[in-house]
């Protein structure tokens, strides 16, 4: 189904943390003002919607995608996972166990990211740990706490 | 968010996209391709940019092909620099890819948008154009195969409703040895004041730019004054930064000043570096 010509919003399903969500939505809408605004899914935070700061990051299809810089539409028929999707993995429990957040805003989005780099690259070293998490921004700057963390977990699954 | 409305179709074929794109046209709504859309989507969050109708081309087969065939290297425009990098089939793309802004927007920036946008930096388009590869575009007069210095060195010269279908390079070019340099301002992940690549072919050195001037380029005039062995090193790229095809830019990032400082130690490194790969 392409997004109707002659009408501004239109009926649109995404498959959410495994269940099917229904909105109404405008073409223009980002994936990430759709989560938020209409599916009530407010772990993706809104922090540059510019595609800097990764504090709205989320999986799609299990990549990480800054759901700012996507539409919703063109999620339609892929697997979106958000933080609220995430129910004690061990990364979740790392930034606890490592004080990995002090105000916490930019913790669903480098929790999102830390997880699909232990699903995808368990045995990852410094230089692949630095190029994935080069992609989020800390303003408390936890990061030394945050590179413990995935650490942590990564050695925790090798 | 974005503050005006658009349609929004996903084609399946080339053909329909043009068709999409010239219906579209037809009825005002002054249409765009939209690939990775991250380019799309902060400049019109910005206003900067205002389109009635975009046209999704990550459907359309022939826009999502990486392989290497029968010694041509074909890659389409909807393939991710994420997947450019780790596919790895052409290094020096791979390696300039790999410092295009951070990893999660790799995920979604595509060859197409990084060749087409209105961002002048364009660095993906730097091995391209060393490799004198060629590109297939798809406009209403059907398909057309144009060497992509024709069509893309400087900035894009696309027909209106042209859309970059496949990039296709020579094999021979994948593994010749090459030099790709990113210098930012401070941050690892920033646009670049300066970035060199250089690639040793039979010939010669070549070299393309981008950060330093308003295009991403490659200058034969300059590429015949750097393999001007009648020179020393050094003096060659005086008269290469004293010929520069652009004006260096002066904006927030460097001073013109010091992106010429930068271009000029760039240069020296790169021309050593590839010295010492000499074939
Ligand atoms: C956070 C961030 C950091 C960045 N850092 C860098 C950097 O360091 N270096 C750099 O070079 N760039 C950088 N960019 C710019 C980015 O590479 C370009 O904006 C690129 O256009 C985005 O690709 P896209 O696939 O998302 O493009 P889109 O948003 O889909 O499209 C961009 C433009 O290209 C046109 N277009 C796309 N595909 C086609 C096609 N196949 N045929 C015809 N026209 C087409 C579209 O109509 C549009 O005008 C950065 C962007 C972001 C968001
Ligand atoms: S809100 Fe998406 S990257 Fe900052
Ligand atoms: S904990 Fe405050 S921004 Fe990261």
């Amino acid at each position: 189904m392409n997004g109707h010509p002659g009408s501004v919003k239109f009926e649109i399903e995404l498959l959410v943390n495994d269940k099917s969500h229904h909105a109404a939505i405008r073409a223009a809408d980002t994936l990430l003002r759709v989560l938020r605004e209409h599916l009530g899914l407010t772990g993706a935070k809104a922090g540059c919607e510019n595609g800097d700061c990764g504090a709205c990051t989320v999986h799609v299809d299990g990549v990480p995608i800054k759901s700012c810089m996507m539409l919703a539409i063109e999620a339609r028929g892929s697997r979106i996972a958000t933080i609220e999707g995430l129910r004690n993995t061990p990364i979740q429990q790392a930034f606890v166990d490592h004080f990995a957040f002090q105000c916490g805003f930019c913790t669903p989005g480098f929790i999102m990211v830390c997880h699909a780099l232990a699903e995808h690259r368990p045995k990852a070293g410094d230089d692949v740990i630095q190029e994935w998490l080069q992609s989020n921004i800390c303003r408390c700057t936890s990061y030394e706490e945050i590179g413990a963390a995935i650490k942590s977990v990564l050695r925790w699954q090798g | 968010m974005i503050s005006f409305d658009f349609q929004y179709e996903r084609p399946e074929s080339i053909e329909e996209a043009v068709q999409a794109f010239q219906r579209a046209d037809s009825a005002g709504l002054e249409p765009i391709y939209y690939s990775g859309g991250t380019e799309i989507i902060s400049m019109a969050r910005l206003n900067l940019l205002r389109t009635g109708a975009v046209i999704d081309i990550k459907g359309i087969p022939e826009c999502n092909v990486m392989a290497v065939r029968q010694d041509r290297f074909v890659i389409g425009s909807a393939i991710t620099l994420t997947n450019v990098v780790e596919a790895n089939l052409y290094p020096l793309l791979s390696e300039t890819s790999r410092n295009v802004a951070d990893f999660t927007n790799r995920n979604k920036i595509t060859i197409g948008g990084n060749l087409c946008g209105k961002f002048y930096y364009r660095e993906a388009l730097l091995p391209f154009l060393l490799a004198d590869s060629q590109v297939v575009l798809a406009g209403a007069g059907g398909l057309r195969q144009v060497p992509i210095d024709l069509v893309m060195n400087g900035e894009p010269r696309l027909e209106k409703g042209e859309l970059l279908v496949q990039i296709i390079s020579e094999a021979r070019y994948l593994a010749l040895p090459f030099i790709t340099v990113k210098k930012t301002k401070q941050e690892k992940i920033d646009y670049p004041i300066v970035r060199v690549t250089g690639l040793r072919a039979a010939e010669g050195i070549r070299m393309a730019f981008s950060g330093v001037s308003e295009a991403a380029f490659r200058s034969r005039e300059l590429e015949e004054v750097l393999n001007d062995t009648a020179l020393p090193v050094q003096e060659r790229i005086e008269v290469a930064i004293r010929r520069w095809p652009y004006p260096i830019l002066n904006d927030i990032l460097s001073s013109a000043a010091y992106r010429t400082f930068v271009l000029r130690n760039t240069l020296t490194d790169a021309m050593e570096a590839l010295e010492r790969r000499r074939l």
